[in-house]
This record gives structure tokens, C-alpha cells and sequence, in this order.
């Protein structure tokens, strides 16, 4: 068995007397695009850095391909590529050059291989590699990172909010590179909290919050977790259905005539009994909703007001 | 401290009613006085340093030339010894060299380096308020708010113009006061010098156009100031008190006011006038470019890599190479002239030199050539410990910025990066003790028909090496251990370079002289060198880079 690309179990990391880490676990898979969601200050690039060997963990594990991160960093990194969110480049180097040499201790089979494969990532995301990275925009230094990784092709891609500064066009092209490298079997560990470019690419989702992990699974696992939006408009007293276990937020508007709108969030545990409840109710009109990534994030940082919390490790950990 | 924009923001100049049309010229400055108190406010440190430390000069030159040649006869051996080219291409057109007193002194050896210093002042504050603000960015920012196209560089022009009168002023009221010098003649002097200054400051207006980047536009408007210098030398090398050439240079404009001597205005009105018309040329520049825009455009550079870029030292001398080249010309500048000196008949010039008074006669002894080669060498090693400094220094900036780290997340060590660092310091320091001293004196001196060993020379080039050596490791081991404190590297090359010119003046305890690695380097030529001294300094530079590869190995990175 070969062991998995990201191990990541209890790792803590403090900086003071701030825990930025405090107890993250995180997989990523073969084959696996792993989503890594986490508000600013949650301690994302924090455990990116831990993973990269330019910081030290306090305790816990830290795995690429079943090495240690800190220990082995040299012999690992030859088996990934890395992208910040904000890439700072040398400036008196072109982009060109930047690429090259941010690539070139990899192995590189062919060389003129590699040049054709360069081209055409540039023209893909059609970057100016003669012009000075100076002069480069956010967006085109996030270009000359992105380029270096995809010509690098390892076996994990570390992509830290790696759209940062990327029109949507840019975006789109992103998608469809890790989509591409998903299908050549690589494994990638996406941070962002861009939740609509998780949902389309990863496998699975890890949510932390303040250096903890809250949540992690498939998509589909973390959506049976969570609540369904159910929105009906039905002809008799809806009041029947609010004691109902598992039923939250009932709101009851007056539609046209005798039709009331009632919208309702119900637990996916207990949606076959709502639905039962409401056929009762001479319903005229329904939509049943499943949770948005949004929303399941909203969910573990919107209202809870613990979510305060993480707010004081943000100045530190960044 | 907020962020500059940030203040300007909160700050923002109430906007103009939009009935009340200004016209073109006054909106194109709209809201200068606001930005002027916020520049004066933000470089505030930075001005009074600056004009305090030149205004201290002034007062502390007048009364030191005063002790050190108390009698007219004194003054006199002076004005013989630096009647030649030499002496008038460092110094001035010598006005009044027949009878030298205090204030033709001041005004024949000291204008030039105040002139020279104040431009350089001007020429950064300049670049620092106008281009640089452009590049990072802010100038968009503030340029958003009701503020006109041209207010931001004439508050800068402004700040500058109050920090050179407010040199002249002062500096003036001290020489007059402490230095018993004329009151109208010291006036006229120090006024002379704030306005070529000035020009300066105007100059660096023009060069702020045409390149995108404060490097660029300080680095032009550098060249103009030694080609200004360079010019007014050889005109009045040419032909007694300047030729024609030497009016083409601002700095003439004030030497040739003649202050002591036969005080004139009117060469001060020539500075004026340029400044009006550079300035009208800087703003008509501005107005034909878009903002973050340059006339100079940048070429593209290529493509691809070559194919030496590949390990971090390699990326580290591609970073350093402008910085090393333009220090190496500045040395050979510095001492190539050096050498000349040393000709045929060196030997007598620099007796008449040591003869002079008592402290020149501490300095150059009984050997005055191997006495001016040891200070002359010992020049071109201080200021490598600052390039040194500096060099070793950058690491900590590719650090902040998060390059090391993506440097780091190839699959290179972090010994290899660190030591790519200080081998790349190390190598440049090799190179302008070397190349930027030894040779060029040895060069100059073999010109000039001068007989001077280049043996000696390279041995003194390497003892400073080992010093040198030194000095890196302690910066990299206070970087590695301590990166918040590393600034205070420069605290060492400070002690370094006050020990050498000030310890046995200030009459130092043998403790603190021997912290500085250059005090065990001793003044070779003028004295032995002691092998013992070179193998422990070298003992203690691989131990302390040692110490410092393993403190980076285990410490966390800040950012990456």
C-alpha cells in the first residue's frame, strides 16, 4: 500500500500564546482533490506552511507520501508543486525566467517536451512571460505560480487560494487544469473559500476553524449532515407541521387566495416524515433545496457565536 | 504607525462645491498644502536627520579647521599642498588659495561634499515621495481623492526646498555664530548651496517621468550629479578659478559666488532660473503620461531562463549583480584616482603632507606611502563592510516577502539557500577589495609612474577578506537565531567603521576595539600583519556560519 499524499493527525501549532493549530486532521487521497475551507485566520496557510517544512509543528503528524514534512522536506518537495495566494516574485526576473527556475531542479524528461508543454500553458493562460514580474499584475504573478506548478506535474499539487486575483475567465481555465491533472491521477489540496470552485472540483471537503477540524467527508456526506431548504405553498394551517422533530425555521407568508407560502429547514434525517406531514396539507406548489456548500459553511461560522473566536488568532497566524 | 494612504483617506480635503469651476492651473494643484503637511509629517525623522547632521557638519568643520590649523601659516602649507589637479578636482576653484582663511577654506573644500550630500538628500526624498509612491500603488489611491495631477510632486519639491532652507538657515546662523565667518558671505554660501541642491531635487522631477521605477529615477538623477561634478573638476582643471566648462554645472553656480573672497549674487540666479525651467520640463513630462506609466519604456526580457539559473546562489548573484557592479564602478572611481596620486615623486608630496601639522603627522608617520596605501585600503574595506552588509541583509527581505519560502518549496535545503546568501556576499566583498581597490590603486599608481607592490596590496585585500568574512557570519547568525534583531548588524558595521576612524581619538577600551574584526586586521601596509589574528578571525567566521546554518535549519520561516 502506498501511503497517502497528505496525512495530517492532531497537529498543533502555537505562535505565543496563540494556537493557530489546535488539533487538525486532514487526508488527501491518491487520485483525491481534496477541498480545505477555513475562514481568514483559521489557520489554512498555517498548515500549508507546516506541510512545506517551513514551519515546525508543536506536536501531532504532518505526512507527504509517508514522510515527515520538516524532516524530509528536500527529497518531498521533488514529488509536488506549490502554489501561495499571494505569489511575490523576483523582480528583476521575467516571468519566463521565474517559471524556469522555480521548475527546473524537478525531473524533467524531454526538453523540448517540456518547452511545447510550457508554450502551451502560457498560451493557455495567456501570460506574458518577457515582461518583468515588477511590472506584473496580482493576477499575472498568480499566472507565473500556476504555470510553474502544472509544468512541474508532480504527484500533489499544494494550491493555497490559488485564484486570488484571477478574472473569472482565469478561473475557469484553473478548473479545468486541476480537473485535467485529477484524470491523470495527481492529488490536489485546494484551500480557498471560493465555495462555488470547491463544489465544482473536489472530492472531498475539510472545514476548520480555529486550527480545528469541523467538518470533513465527501460532499455528499457533509450535505446529508446538514438541512434541507423545503419551500411549499399548501391550503390548509401549516401550524401542524412546526412541532414536527427536526423542523427549524418555519416562516408562513400569505399567498394569493387561501394558499399560504410556508418555508421551512428540515434535518435530512427526518425529511421523510415532513414530507408526509405536508402531502396533508392540500400542498400546491413545492421545491426542496439541499444545502449549499454556503451554506453548510454559514452553518459553522454565521450564527454560532463562537464563531467570534478564531478572530484574534487572524493577526498572528497570517 | 497607520499606513500613509490610510491618513490621507481619513484626512481627505473638503471637497470643492461643484458650482465653483477652477480653472485648469489652480486644479492641477488642488490640495498640494494638504499633501505637503502629510510628506513633512511622514519623513519627519528622516528630514531632521538629514539637515540636522549637515547643519552639525558645517559647525563642527569650522571649529575643528580652526584648532587643527590654528595660524595663517598653517592654512597656507594647506593651500600649496592642494594648488594642483588633485586637490582642485576634490575640492574647489580656488577662490582666494593666497590668502586661506577659515571661510576659503569652507567654501574651497567644503561646499563641493555639502552640495554633493544635500543633492543626495533631495534626489532620495524626491524619488521616495514621487516615483516610489507611484510604483507601490499608493498614488492611485490618493490621486482618487479631489487632488490635482502635479500637487504631489511639488509638495514634494516643497518639502525639500523647507529642508534646504531650513540647512541654510541654521547651518549659517551656526557657522556665524561658533565659526566667526561673515555673516553675508556664509549666507550667500550655504543659499548657493541649498539651490543647486535644488536643481537636483528638480532633476530628479524630470527622471521620475521617465523610468517606472525609484531605483531608475534616483539612479539617473545620481548620474547627473556626478557628471555635474565631474565637469566642474575638469573645467577647473582647465584654466584657474574654472573655464567655460565649468559654468555648464550647477555646482559651479555657487563655488562661483566666490563667498570670502569677492561675493557675488548673481551665479546663484543661474540656479534658480534652471530650477524653474527643469521644473516647467518635469511637469509638461508629467502631463503627457498616464499615471504608473513611464517615457522610458522597459524592454521584455526573455523568455526563458538561462540555463545556469537553476540553484538558489545562482538566483541570489542574478538579484545582486546591478548592485555589485554599480559598487565595483564606485570603488574604481574612487581609487583609481587614489593611485595616481601615488606617482613618481609620491614620496615627497605625502612627506609635505605629514608635515603639515601634528595630525597628519600621527597618520602617515615615518612611511608616509605605506601609510596612505594602509588608509586608502582600509577606505575600500569599509565601505565593502557596507555592501556586505547590505548583501547578507536581502535575505531577510526575500524572507518577508514570501520568496524564500516558494524558493523553498522546490526541492532545495535550507542550507543551501542560506549559504547561497552569504556565499554571494562573500564573493562580492572578494571582488570590490580586489577589483575595486587593490587593483585600481595599483593601476592608478603604475600610471602615474609610481612603484607600488601589488603583493602588498592583494595581501591587505585579503586580510580585509577574512574581517569581512567576519562580519557576514555575525549578520547571518544574528538573521538566524534572532531575524527580528538583524537589523542590528548594522550596529557592528557602525562599530566597525568608528573603531577604525574614531577609536584611538575617542581613546576606546581595548574591549570594545576588539569586537571589531578590522582591529585585528591591524593597518597593514604600516604595520605587520599577525598570521594568528587572520586564522582566528577565520576560526571564528566558520564558527559563527556554522551557528547560523543551524539556527535557520530549525527556525520557522515568517511567510512563504
Amino acid at each position: 500500500m502506498t501511503a497517502n499524499p497528505v496525512e495530517i493527525a492532531d497537529l498543533r501549532k502555537s505562535f505565543g500564546s496563540v494556537k493557530a493549530l489546535d488539533g487538525l486532521h486532514l487526508t488527501v487521497r491518491p487520485g483525491e482533490i481534496a477541498g480545505f475551507l477555513g475562514p481568514n485566520g483559521a489557520g489554512k496557510s498555517t498548515t500549508i506552511r507546516v506541510l512545506l517544512g517551513l514551519q515546525r509543528r508543536d506536536s501531532g503528524t504532518a505526512r507527504l507520501f509517508g514522510g515527515d514534512a520538516w524532516r524530509d522536506a528536500v527529497a518531498l518537495h521533488r514529488r509536488l508543486a506549490y502554489v501561495p495566494g499571494d505569489v511575490s516574485l523576483w523582480p528583476n526576473l521575467t516571468g519566463g525566467e521565474a517559471i524556469d527556475y522555480l521548475t527546473r531542479l524537478h525531473d524533467t524528461s524531454d526538453r523540448a517536451e517540456r518547452r511545447k508543454r510550457k508554450a502551451a500553458l502560457l498560451d493557455s493562460f495567456e501570460l506574458d512571460p518577457t515582461k518583468k514580474a515588477r511590472t506584473y499584475s496580482k493576477g499575472n504573478r498568480q499566472k507565473v505560480a500556476l504555470v510553474a506548478a502544472f509544468l512541474i506535474d508532480p504527484e500533489l499539487y499544494i494550491f493555497d487560494e490559488p485564484t486570488s486575483g484571477l478574472d473569472p475567465l482565469m478561473e475557469a481555465v484553473f478548473t479545468e487544469h486541476v480537473q485535467r491533472v485529477k484524470d491523470a491521477g495527481r492529488a490536489v489540496l485546494l484551500s480557498s473559500h471560493i465555495l462555488s470552485e470547491v463544489e465544482k472540483v473536489c472530492d472531498t471537503v475539510t472545514i476548520i476553524r480555529s486550527g480545528r477540524t469541523v467538518e470533513s467527508g465527501t460532499l455528499a456526506e457533509l450535505r446529508h449532515l446538514t438541512r434541507t431548504t423545503v419551500s411549499a405553498l399548501v391550503v390548509d394551517d401549516p401550524a401542524a407541521i412546526t412541532g414536527l422533530a427536526g423542523v427549524h425555521d418555519v416562516t408562513t407568508t400569505a399567498a394569493s387566495g387561501d394558499v399560504t407560502k410556508v418555508d421551512l429547514s428540515v434535518d435530512n434525517a427526518q425529511i421523510g416524515a415532513v414530507l408526509a406531514a405536508l402531502s396533508r396539507l392540500d400542498v400546491r406548489g413545492l421545491t426542496a433545496t439541499p444545502p449549499s456548500l454556503e451554506e453548510l459553511f454559514m452553518r459553522h461560522y454565521g450564527a454560532d457565536p463562537t464563531a467570534a473566536a478564531p478572530r484574534n488568532v487572524e493577526a498572528v497566524a497570517r | 504607525m497607520s499606513t500613509p494612504t490610510a491618513d490621507v483617506a481619513r484626512q481627505a480635503p473638503p471637497t470643492r462645491p461643484a458650482t465653483t469651476r477652477t480653472p485648469a492651473a489652480t486644479a492641477a494643484l488642488a490640495g498640494t498644502g494638504y499633501l505637503l503637511r502629510f510628506m513633512l509629517r511622514r519623513n519627519r525623522v528622516r528630514l531632521a536627520v538629514w539637515t540636522g547632521s549637515l547643519v552639525a557638519f558645517c559647525g563642527y568643520y569650522v571649529v575643528a579647521i580652526a584648532a587643527v590649523y590654528p595660524t595663517a601659516a598653517d592654512r597656507q602649507n594647506r593651500a600649496d599642498s592642494i594648488a594642483n589637479a588633485g586637490g582642485t578636482l576634490l575640492a574647489g576653484p580656488g577662490y582666494g588659495l593666497e590668502d586661506y582663511t577659515i571661510g576659503r577654506m569652507f567654501a574651497n573644500e567644503m561646499a563641493l561634499w555639502l552640495m554633493a550630500l544635500l543633492a543626495t538628500m533631495n534626489i532620495l526624498l524626491i524619488a521616495r515621495n514621487t516615483r516610489a509612491e507611484e510604483a507601490s500603488g499608493r498614488t492611485e489611491l490618493v490621486r482618487a481623492l479631489p487632488i490635482g495631477r502635479h500637487a504631489g510632486t511639488v509638495a514634494a519639491f516643497l518639502m525639500v526646498l523647507i529642508a534646504d532652507a531650513a540647512f541654510a538657515l541654521f547651518g549659517s546662523a551656526l557657522m556665524i555664530s561658533a565659526g566667526q565667518l561673515a555673516a553675508a558671505d556664509t549666507f550667500t554660501l550655504l543659499t548657493g548651496v541649498a539651490l543647486t541642491a535644488l536643481v537636483f531635487a528638480a532633476i530628479t522631477t524630470v527622471t521620475s517621468q521617465l523610468t517606472v521605477h525609484s531605483r531608475g529615477a534616483s539612479g539617473l538623477a545620481f548620474a547627473a550629479l556626478a557628471a555635474a561634478v565631474l565637469i566642474r573638476g575638469i573645467g577647473d582643471i582647465q584654466q584657474e578659478h574654472g573655464s567655460w566648462l565649468s559654468w555648464l554645472s550647477p555646482i559651479a553656480w555657487t563655488q562661483q559666488a566666490r563667498p570670502y573672497a569677492d561675493v557675488r549674487l548673481w551665479p546663484l540666479g543661474l540656479s534658480v532660473l534652471a530650477i524653474v525651467v527643469v521644473l516647467v520640463v518635469g511637469a509638461v513630462l508629467a502631463s503627457r503620461r498616464d499615471l504608473g506609466g513611464a517615457l522610458l519604456h522597459g524592454r521584455p526580457g526573455p523568455a526563458a531562463a538561462a540555463p545556469s539559473l537553476a540553484s538558489p546562489f545562482a538566483l541570489v548573484v542574478r538579484q545582486q549583480r546591478g548592485a555589485l557592479l554599480w559598487w565595483l564602478v564606485g570603488c574604481v572611481a574612487m581609487f583609481g584616482p587614489a593611485g595616481l596620486f601615488l606617482g613618481a615623486d609620491s614620496g615627497d608630496a605625502l612627506q609635505r603632507i605629514a608635515e603639515q601639522n601634528e595630525l597628519t603627522e600621527t597618520i602617515f608617520g615615518d612611511d608616509p606611502i605605506m601609510a596612505f596605501l594602509a588608509i586608502m585600503m582600509l577606505h575600500n574595506a569599509l565601505a565593502v563592510a557596507v555592501f556586505t552588509t547590505a548583501s547578507v541583509l536581502r535575505v531577510q527581505t526575500e524572507e518577508d516577502e514570501g520568496r524564500l519560502g516558494l524558493g523553498l518549496s522546490r526541492p532545495t535545503s535550507r542550507t543551501n539557500a542560506l549559504l547561497a546568501h552569504l556565499a554571494a556576499a562573500g564573493i562580492g566583498a572578494l571582488v570590490l577589495l580586489v577589483a575595486g581597490g587593490a587593483l585600481p590603486l595599483w593601476l592608478g599608481a603604475s600610471l602615474s609612474g609610481g612603484d607600488t607592490s601589488l603583493l602588498i596590496l592583494l595581501k591587505s585585500a585579503g586580510a580585509f577578506a577574512l574581517g569581512i568574512a567576519v562580519l557576514i557570519a555575525v549578520t547571518a547568525a544574528l538573521y538566524a537565531w534572532v531575524p527580528r534583531a538583524s537589523a542590528l548588524a548594522w550596529v557592528f558595521c557602525g562599530i566597525i567603521v568608528v573603531e577604525r576612524f574614531f577609536g584611538s581619538v575617542l581613546q576606546l577600551p581595548t574591549a570594545v576595539k576588539a569586537l571589531s574584526p578590522f582591529w585585528w586586521v591591524g593597518s597593514y601596509p604600516n604595520a605587520p600583519l599577525d598570521p594568528a589574528h587572520l586564522v582566528g578571525l577565520g576560526v571564528v567566521a566558520a564558527a559563527l556560519s556554522a551557528l547560523a546554518v543551524a539556527g535557520f535549519r530549525r527556525r520557522d520561516l515568517s511567510a512563504g
